[in-house]
Order: structure tokens, then sequence, then C-alpha cells
């Protein structure tokens, strides 16, 4: 076994997931991943459709069993971990980006934003407004802050999501295409406030994309085929540039 | 956002704020269920009870007589004959043995408010050509109308009855002729006789004890009746009508005589009212049902509506009980709010029927009273039925998949 130490976030150690075990139609789609991402990386996950990225992502994402191997979130492991730990494990440590932005209509972009910290506290504090009022700061939206989630426009939904991945100030955010329904200037948009999170406060990111453009912009890219990473280097553009 | 509201009750109501419409829809549904509930409860309890009162305002709850006489075989011995059928003897009028001290005694039962010891017996009352056979009944005054409500039902007159006072029915008023001050001849089988002033008529709403009930002075009846220093029956009231049967059975085991209880007596229309009772929570038990299957089909609906709302809720951190009880309180509100709309609509129901039942001379056809508990518990019902109600959708919410719900 590999030794994890602090700087780690992320570590996968042989991770496979199969599905429909035990049956006839048993199928492994993820086969052996080691992976680990160090703290402040912003890397993206590519790969063709089907070839595992989600089923990747909804692991380290702690919303999924693996059938094997072991997945170690800031040095801790977590196929032992409970229902409840693994729910709270989440709510603390990882946030998440995925394609729709999946506000809840009933609230305001802040209430959104406040919502995983009073989920995790219980009733609503003033400190919990001023972190997500400081956070809709942060993705240029404090305009925006009243307005119910459906009211404001695509680009902006996915911002608050954004900013909701990071109520609970969590080591690792995962985006699951976060751009997909977006318009270019829209995808730039939030991209930049990702990129900007990740450098002024050493969020590690894990982003999943189909766009070779916005993949270009990360640190690291992993590839995907298959269920098996085929290629996992540093984005030599992005480390020149930077 | 209230700084006091827990989270799962801010997004239960936000929820249901969203689905606006169809949540009022639903507590209108349940409201009009509690609303059937409360009026038809009120309804039939306020008939049971008035008939009740009705029954009780002639009839003591529990009356002690003496055990019936049985004709016992005579025998020799083991050899002698026993004949196939024995003819079964004629009741005699007789005394309750000891009955003082039986009165002593049941006084200190729990339960019983007032005793009064009565003479009853067969007689006829003449005036003039007229002639009807009539129970007489022996009593003393300031103990009976403790048990029997006779002062209250005086519609001539007065009540206090002495030694040479009859108070008659206004059905044998008017068949005998007679009127308040008259004189009126009391006879009996044994051919006593007693010449009685009617110093009240008395209407206890029922042709029958009206037509052939008469009262007259205890020791008047003893000596009439030939059961001198005697009675022939200890009557009871109970301060629970409807605890008679089992203080009778007290009665009988402490006292060692025959105590009825007008539930035995008149069992046919306790099995009456039964029937009406369980007509009556059939009705409620399926109005209950159909507010607790609307309330659980709009959480199912809801459920499947947030599904992916309720994945990210749960990718964010919410935990499974969370979720249970952001349903369960949706469940229980709608339970509630519904009530209360229902029983004010039940309480208008009620005011309506008050003002709308009524006899030709303007009194309530029966007294029909609002029972502020009956809207407790009608309000407690609802709720729980509600939170009942959402527990299947509650918990198939808590068991979504976080990864099958995002992913829809």
């Amino acid at each position: 076994m590999a030794e994890t130490n602090s700087a780690e976030t992320l570590r996968l150690e042989g991770v496979c997931k199969s599905y429909g075990v035990g049956t006839p139609v048993e199928m492994e789609v993820l086969h052996g991943i080691d992976l680990v991402l160090q703290r402040g990386e912003f890397a993206a996950l590519i790969g063709p459709s089907g070839s595992g990225k989600s089923t990747l992502l909804n692991l380290i994402g702690l919303l999924d069993q693996p059938s094997a191997g072991r997945i170690f979130i800031e040095a801790r492991e977590t196929s032992r971990l409970t229902d409840a730990d693994l729910t709270r494990l989440r709510g603390r440590s990882i946030g998440f980006v995925f394609q729709y932005h999946y506000l809840l209509p009933e609230f305001t972009a802040l209430e959104n934003v406040m919502m995983p910290i009073l989920a995790a506290r219980g009733r609503p504090d003033d400190e919990m407004f001023r972190t997500a009022a400081a956070l809709l700061d942060r993705v240029d939206l404090t305009p925006w802050r009243d307005h119910r989630a459906t009211d404001i426009s695509g680009g902006q939904q996915q911002r608050v999501a954004i900013a909701r991945a990071l109520a609970m100030n969590p080591v690792l955010v995962l985006a699951d295409e976060p751009s997909g329904n977006l318009d270019t200037k829209s995808a730039d948009s939030v991209f930049d406030v990702m990129r900007n999170v990740n450098e002024t406060s050493g969020t590690t990111f894990l982003i999943v994309t189909h766009d070779p453009r916005l993949a270009q912009r990360c640190d690291r890219i992993i590839e995907l085929v298959d269920g098996r990473i085929i290629s996992d280097k540093p984005n030599v553009n992005v480390l020149r540039r930077g | 956002m209230n700084r006091l509201t827990p989270f799962e009750w801010i997004a239960a109501f936000r929820f249901m704020r969203e689905g606006l419409m169809q949540t009022l829809l639903i507590i209108l549904g349940v409201a009009l269920g509690v609303a059937v509930i409360v009026f038809m409860s009120a309804l039939l309890s306020g008939l049971q009870s008035n008939i009740v009162r009705r029954t009780l305002n002639y009839m003591a709850p529990i009356v002690i007589v003496p055990p019936d006489q049985v004709a016992r075989p005579l025998r020799a011995g083991e050899a002698a004959q026993v004949a196939a059928q024995v003819q079964p003897r004629s009741q005699q009028l007789r005394s309750i043995d000891q009955w003082q001290k039986v009165r002593t005694l049941v006084e200190q039962v729990p339960g019983v408010i007032a005793v009064t010891p009565v003479v009853s017996g067969p007689g006829f009352a003449l005036r003039g050509d007229a002639n009807k056979a009539v129970t007489i009944t022996g009593i003393e005054p300031e103990s009976y109308f403790r048990v029997i409500a006779l002062a209250e039902k005086i519609v001539a007159g007065r009540s206090s009855v002495g030694t040479s006072d009859i108070i008659i029915g206004i059905e044998l008023a008017k068949d005998l002729g007679a009127n308040v001050g008259d004189k009126l001849r009391l006879t009996t089988a044994t051919g006593t006789a007693a010449t009685l002033t009617v110093i009240g008529i008395f209407d206890f709403g029922n042709k029958g004890v009206n037509e052939r009930n008469v009262y007259i002075g205890l020791r008047v009846a003893q000596n009439l009746l030939d059961l001198v220093g005697g009675v022939s029956s200890i009557e009871i009231k109970v301060s629970e009508p409807f605890a008679a049967e089992r203080i009778a059975q007290t009665i009988q085991a402490g006292t060692g005589q025959q105590a009825d209880s007008w539930i035995k007596t008149n069992a046919q229309f306790f099995t009456a009212m039964a029937a009406q009772t369980l007509s009556n929570t059939v009705i409620r038990f399926f109005v209950g049902l159909t507010a607790a299957l609307g309330i659980a089909s709009v959480l199912v609906v809801s459920v499947v509506q947030k599904s992916k709302e309720i994945g990210i809720l749960r990718a964010m951190g919410t935990s499974r009980e969370q979720v249970l009880r952001l349903f369960l309180i949706q469940g229980g509100f709608m339970g509630l709010a519904g009530s209360v709309v229902g029983s004010m609509l039940g309480w208008g129901f009620l005011l309506v029927w008050r003002g709308m039942a009524k006899n030709p001379d303007g009194t309530p056809l029966f007294i029909v009273e609002i029972e502020p508990m009956l809207f407790v518990f009608a309000a407690a019902g609802a709720t729980l039925v509600g939170i009942l109600a959402a527990v299947v959708p509650a918990r198939r919410a808590a068991q979504l998949d976080p990864v099958v719900a995002i992913r829809g």
C-alpha cells in the first residue's frame, strides 16, 4: 500500500466499479484506478462518453461505493465509513458542481449558497449569511443575491452552484461538465471563477469536461478510456505559461 | 429566514409554498374531511346523549329488586321422581330484605350519587266513570327527585307529595278528565283503596309513561300495596350513566341483591346505539383514509418532482433523517392546517344545523353540544394522519440514491 501524506487531497488505490455483481450480466466499468490529487491541483478528467468519468466522479464524491479498492480523502480511508459518516464527510470536504445547476427554485441565490451550511448546522445564523454573501461576491453575483434561482441566467445559475459548492470550504471540488449547458462566453466565465478560487484558496478541483479548449486550461489532464487511465500528465502549456 | 427555524422546517415550508395550489387543494380536502367528521361526531353524540337523557328522565340507571322467586322440587331422597316440567312460580310483590342497610351500603359505592327507596305495584285510578290501570310508585320525594327528574317535568301544580297527594301524567289526566286539585281514587288488586288529591301533572315526553305512572307518598304506597315497612326496589343514580352496568355488578357483589342496570334492561336500545356508533366510526375511518391518501399522493408526486433537488441536498451533506423529517413536517402541517380549517367549517355546519333543526314550537330538535375537546381530538388526529400518510413518501425520499436522483 502506498503511503498517504498530508499534502494529498485525494488518493485512489486500485479502485474498481462493477454493475450487476453476481448476475450473468456483471460488468466492470472501472478497472483498478490509481490516482492521487495533491492539495491545490486543478485537474481535468477527459475521455469519450461511456469511459467511466461520471462513475469515477461519483466514487470520489462518496456518492457511490467502489466494488474494490480504496479511496482516501485527506488521508482518511472511506470504505469502512457508515452512510451517516460518509454524508458528513461529503458535506464537509467535497463540493459538487454538476452540468445542470440543480439550484433549489424555492430559495434565493443567497439562500441556495447557504444551504450546505444550513443543513450541517441545523439553524440559520449571521455567520452563514456573511459567508454566503462573500461567496456570491466572489462569483460577481452580489446584485443578484436576493433573486430567486429561477430568475437569473444559466451562466449566473452555474456560478451560484459554484459558490454553493464552496460554502463549506471543501478541500475538493468535483465538477461534472460544469459548462456543458452554457455558451462559450458563460462557460469561460464559469471556468474563470473556478480557476480563481483554486488560485486564491488552494482548493483542489477535478473537472470532467468534453471541451478540449477548457481542458487545456487545467494544470493536469487525466484521460480515461474504457475505465482505465491511459494518460495522466501535467499540462505543459499551462505550466509553461504559469 | 427566521434564525430560530430549523433547516427541515424552512425547506418543508418553502417546498409547500412553491406548490401553493397543490398544498391549498390538499388542505381543503383534509378540511372537508375533518368538517364532516366533526359535524357527524357532534351530531351523533348530541343525538345519543339526547336519547339517553330522555330515557333516564323516567328511569333510574340502576334498580335493586328482590331476587325472583323460583319453584324448587321437593325430593324425598335419591330415588324420588322429579316431574319433567316444573311450573314456574308467580312473582309476588315483596320487599327487599333489610333495605335500609342495603341503601346505606349502596350509598358508599364509588360512582353512586343518589339512592332512593321505591314501592311500586299495579293499581287502578278511578274518577267518576273513568277507570285506568296504572303503576303506583310510592316515593320519598327528597331523595327520589335526585334520581329521577320528576320535579323538572311538572307542567302543572307542584311536586311536593304529601300523604294525601298524587302526581299523575298528562295523558292520564286527560283520560280521567282530572286537573290539579281534583280528587281521584286509587285501588289495588287486594282491595285496599285511597282517595288522593292531584297536586301535580307531569310530562316526560313519553306517552306510555304519561299514561301509566302515578306518584304518591312512600308510606301511602306501602299501605296500599300491603308492603308496610318494606320497599319493592331501590333506585340509584350514578355519575356516569355508561358505567352503570359495571357499578351494578359491584353493588350486586357487595350487597347480595339483584341489581339491574339500564344498559341490561335496554339491551336492544344499546345494540342500536352501538350500531349507530359503529357506522359513524366506519364513515370517519374512510373519510380519514381519503384525507390520508390525498396527503400521501401529493407528497409522492412532490418526491418525484423534487428528486433531483433531494439528490443535490443529499450530495451537499443533508442526512437521510433530515430528508425524512422534511417530508413528515409537510404531511403533519397539511393535516394540522386542514384540521384547523375543517374544525371551523364543522363548527359553522353545526351552527347552521342548530338554527335549522327545530321543533314546530321553536325549541331545538335536540341539543347539539359543541365540545372543544372534539376540535382538539380532530386537530391531533388529522396531524397524526398527515404524518402517517407522509411516512411512505418521506422514506422513499430519504432512501433516494443521490446518484440515481441527480441522473434522473
